[in-house]
């Protein structure tokens, strides 16, 4: 089954080695060039906290990119428009001039979730519409919405919501802490909240291993699943010490994992996942195997929208305000953390775990050089660069397992040359004019994924 | 006698692992229609590839000989430049473009950096009005149909001083009247001193246009017939079409079981879902019952692919009417997801372009179509979907390392036995195959072969389509023959020979065809 020696482990996690070596780098840079302790917990805290709307995001974006490398432009700009309609109707403004509960407020924001999700949806999945181009409409007319909105409310251009009074309901949802303690002063709740998660991740690894082996069938080797154990123990109990340090657990890390774990399930474990990975893998073979492709491409987009949502009602808590400026290249950052997280620009493959990775490490890089002092835009600078390095290495990775699977066997080599064969002669039947520009005799490595007409 | 213009001496085409071209030889005289004709495959299609460039010299053995001396074309820049201009199956006009655009493509009119429309236009009505079409050449491409757009490609070709031209199945998108003009103007450019070679699958045609008529078998030029002095009717091409013996290539059914009609199809009809007032299937009826194997055997492009498409839950086509009964009660098919659970299953031609899921695991693949198979409710149960994917693999002797092998790095065989692996899974009683054999070698061949018996004699109904003959008359117990859309013959397998299943195609394109002479099948 699965290849389990030491080196295929490591080549396999290599980005989250990656992650992890960039981090302590930066701690140590981070302590010699200006004396700043990037493990100190408020700061650790706020990686998680800045970065909880590309984790969001991405899941929803992951979604996207599966079913065939397709993204949506407009994310951004709709967070700005849900974070204006939120500011609208909750706080007292030029328009409104009676702010409504925050259920309500919440509803609200919700049903604009729900409405765009199924606008955008229909119009991809039905209408076909290039998803691209759907979204950049959305991406230019929500911003230039949300923006009258804020310009009409409020002088300020900017809608500012107090996290007291009556809307500290909002805020206790998406921000804030779990059984807030003083700083300082170690927080038991957060403590036990994480010893709690490390027992149910022991308790499902192991009782999963033990199925498998009860019922004969081939399980992960013991090393393997013990190091896993250990290492995510690890990982989850330096994030609970920091937050309890640091107050108490941010609820929107409750927002963050609920959704990683459900999006991180749809993919890996359900029929619809399948389904969304299948249509990006071959939309034409997911056609002819029963597969509603527009539903699919539907929910994508309409989920993407309802994500939007949550990000966006983190993001406006968080800042306290609505601005016209919210929400900018939102976008782009969750699709930058799918590609440096390994998911496939051509649909098809992804993982919610290589995302949160891919997230976490530009989350890091960010914060990292902001402390040591780079400028914002040598910051951007770098970020383009891990983007461009991410993507070619997944090429040469790619590449290399190719040569390897070819050199592998006298059998196989006659194997592939019998495709090479079937596949020149499809081309001379055919007689196309593609034929002109290729090699027949050389077996494509990428399928042409024909997309349905 | 007329000078030679074109000679090819032995052209030998080996890609790795199958001679495609052995020892070819052809010769073309000066102000000749030359004819190539030869089953799908039999390498017509790669000796004019080899011809114009597209295989560049060196990749092939064997010389060249055109107009006197030995050319060695390293692309189709090359032979262009020498005259030699191919005309490819599948137009490959721009639909946005106008006529003129379009036939100077790549050839544009006036300095390095500048194009002088005056000149392309006035230079493209020129050419136009030699193939006899009144169109402006601004007119859009999109705007004509595929017959004058046949005539335009011709037009380009002239645009390119092409001294000889090579139409690849040049009337198989035209309707009757469009291929006869396409031929008379064939005829006309000969008496203007052009040298043609025409491929193609249409006999009648071929007898109608050609002076001499070479015919290429399994890789090698069988004979050549001359119009003038042999007998070029079409049961004589025919003869030397498929004179191929069937050896025992095909594993025996014994105690064959017949059950009720399993899948009826009446009055089935078609349309091009682009071209719609093209008729991809017209009027078809066929049946299948249980734990038969029906063969279905037509050239390329007679209809096939789409008849299985449009019953498979209409995945292909606009405008079908006809009807579809399954154990006897009609049903109504919306979607490939009814057809699936109404116990269809479409193995379809091109495992790679629709078939497969290629970046994804033989286990992923496997249960594709039957996911809820191992599932419950929407959660995927992964151990059984590994038992699953191991036990077909084991049952179909696939041959890989693990299930988690990528489809993609599978040979084509074993491709082709995930593929039945899928739909097996997904317990169909009514399988269509789709070209079940086509681009696998010999022994991965019989082993499908064995497959399909296993399946009828479970009492499967198997439809197979596939155009190899020997493979049809081998494994079916009853063959439909289908020709240019319509089912043009039937007949028990017993009593079906090379011979007779060829006669039944021309039979029909000779009646069709508003030509007297030549065809006389």
């Amino acid at each position: 089954m699965n290849d389990f020696s030491v080196k295929s482990v490591l080549k396999k996690n290599v980005m989250t080695m990656a992650l992890f070596g960039i981090y302590v780098l930066f701690v140590i840079l981070a302590f010699l060039l200006k004396s700043t302790n990037m493990l100190e917990p408020s700061i650790v805290s706020s990686l998680i906290e800045q970065n909880a709307y590309v984790f969001v995001l991405g899941a929803g974006m992951l979604m996207c990119m599966l079913t065939g490398g397709n993204i949506d432009l407009s994310v951004g700009s709709v967070v700005c428009f849900v974070g204006a309609i939120v500011g609208l109707f909750s706080v007292e403004n030029r328009i409104i001039h009676m702010p409504l509960s925050v259920p309500v407020v919440l509803l609200i924001a919700i049903g604009v979730g729900v409405a765009y999700g199924s606008l955008l949806g229909f119009l991809i999945a039905y209408v076909r519409i290039p998803p691209w181009i759907a979204t950049l409409a959305g991406y230019l007319a929500f911003r230039g919405l949300g923006t009258q909105i804020l310009t009409k409310a409020s002088e300020t251009n900017a809608i500012s919501i107090p996290s007291t009074d009556a809307l500290g309901e909002l805020s206790d949802i998406f921000s804030g802490r779990l059984f807030e303690t003083d700083w300082g002063e170690i927080n038991i709740p957060c403590i036990i909240m994480g010893l709690i998660g490390i027992a149910v991740f022991a308790f499902l690894t192991i009782s999963a291993r033990r199925k498998k082996i009860v019922k004969g069938y081939q399980a992960d080797p013991l090393w393997y699943v013990v190091t896993k154990l250990v290492l995510v123990s690890l990982v989850i109990l330096f994030f609970t010490v920091e937050f309890s340090f640091d107050g108490g657990m941010p609820t929107v890390v409750l927002w963050i994992l609920g959704v990683l774990i459900l999006y991180g399930i749809v993919t890996e474990k359900t029929t619809i996942g399948r389904h969304f990975m299948t249509v990006g893998g071959n939309a034409e073979a997911a056609r002819l195997s029963g597969i509603n492709n527009k539903r699919v491409m539907f929910f994508a987009y309409f989920n993407m929208a309802i994500l939007t949502v949550i990000a966006a009602l983190i993001v406006t808590v968080r800042t306290g305000a609505a601005n016209s400026f919210a929400g900018q290249e939102y976008e782009l950052d969750a699709i930058a953390a799918c590609i440096v997280g390994g998911v496939s620009a051509y649909g098809g493959a992804g993982t919610v775990i290589g995302m949160v990775v891919g997230a976490t490490l530009i989350g890091v890089i960010n914060q990292g050089m902001s402390l040591i002092g780079v400028d914002q835009n040598w910051i951007k600078i770098v970020k383009g660069l891990v983007l461009l390095a991410a993507v070619v290495f997944e090429i040469f990775s790619k590449n290399s397992k190719a040569k390897a699977s070819k050199t592998k066997t006298q059998k196989e080599k006659t194997a592939e040359l019998e495709d090479a064969i079937a596949k020149a002669q499809e081309e001379l039947e055919k007689a196309s004019d593609e034929a002109l520009n290729e090699d027949p005799a050389v077996p494509s490595a990428e399928n042409v994924v024909t997309t349905e007409s | 006698m007329a000078k030679v213009l074109l000679e090819m001496n032995s052209i030998t085409k080996t890609f790795p692992g199958v001679k495609a071209l052995d020892n070819v030889n052809l010769k073309v005289e000066e102000g000749e229609i030359h004819a190539l004709v030869g089953e799908n495959g039999a390498g017509k299609s790669t000796l004019m590839n080899v011809l114009s460039g597209i295989y560049p010299y060196g990749s092939y053995t064997g010389d060249i000989i055109y107009d006197g001396e030995v050319c060695m074309f390293h692309n189709i820049k090359d032979s262009e430049k020498k005259g030699i201009v191919i005309i490819h199956q599948e137009l490959a006009l721009i639909p946005y473009m106008t006529i003129g655009e379009n036939m100077f493509l790549g050839n544009e009119q006036g300095s390095k950096w500048c194009i002088d429309w005056n000149k392309t236009y006035a230079e493209a009505d020129k050419y136009l009005e030699m193939v006899g079409l009144t169109d402006s050449s601004k007119t859009l491409i999109k705007d004509i149909g595929t017959g004058k757009q046949q005539l335009v490609e011709i037009a380009k070709a002239l645009a390119k001083h092409a001294k000889l031209l090579i139409l690849d199945e040049p009337t198989s998108s035209l309707n009757e009247t469009d291929s006869r003009a396409l031929l008379d103007l064939m005829k006309k450019l000969k008496g203007e001193g052009m040298t043609m070679i025409i491929i193609s699958h249409k006999l009648n045609e071929v007898s109608y246009v050609a002076d001499k008529i070479t015919v290429v078998r399994d890789g090698s030029t069988i004979e050549t017939l001359d119009a003038a002095t042999d007998d070029i009717s079409e049961t004589r091409i025919i003869k030397g079409m498929v004179g191929r013996e069937i050896t025992d290539r095909f594993p025996k059914r014994h105690d064959i079981v017949l059950g009720d009609v399993m899948m009826e199809v009446n009055d089935w009809t078609v349309y091009h879902p682009e071209f719609s007032e093209r008729k991809v299937c017209d009027n078809v009826s066929i049946n299948v019952r249980a734990g038969e194997v029906v063969g279905i055997y037509g050239l390329m492009g007679a209809g096939r692919t789409e008849l299985a498409m449009s019953i498979f839950g209409r995945s292909y086509g606009i405008g079908i009417s006809g009807e579809l009964r399954l154990r006897g009660e009609p049903v109504t098919l919306r979607s490939p997801k009814a057809a699936i659970d109404a116990g269809l299953a479409y193995v379809t031609e091109d495992r790679k372009g629709n078939g497969l899921v290629l970046s994804n695991s033989i286990l992923r693949n496997t249960t594709l179509a039957n996911l809820n198979g191992v599932s419950s409710g929407t959660f995927i149960d992964k151990d059984k979907e590994y038992e699953v994917a191991k036990e077909y693999v084991e049952k179909l002797r696939t041959k890989t390392p693990s299930v988690e092998q990528l489809v993609g790095n599978l040979s084509g065989g074993n491709q082709q036995k995930v593929l039945l692996a899928k739909w097996m899974f997904a317990n169909p009683d009514v399988l269509i195959l789709d070209e079940p054999t086509r681009g696998i070698d010999v022994g991965a061949k019989y082993e499908i072969y064995c497959i399909i018996n296993d399946l009828a004699k479970a009492g499967k109904s198997v439809i197979m389509i596939s155009s190899e003959l020997p493979e049809v008359i081998g494994m079916s117990d009853r063959i439909y023959i289908m020709n240019q859309a319509k089912i043009v013959g039937e007949m028990n397998a017993s009593e079906a020979t090379q011979e007779n299943i060829m006669a039944c195609i021309v039979g029909v394109s000779g009646d069709n065809s508003a030509d007297g002479e030549g065809s006389e099948a």
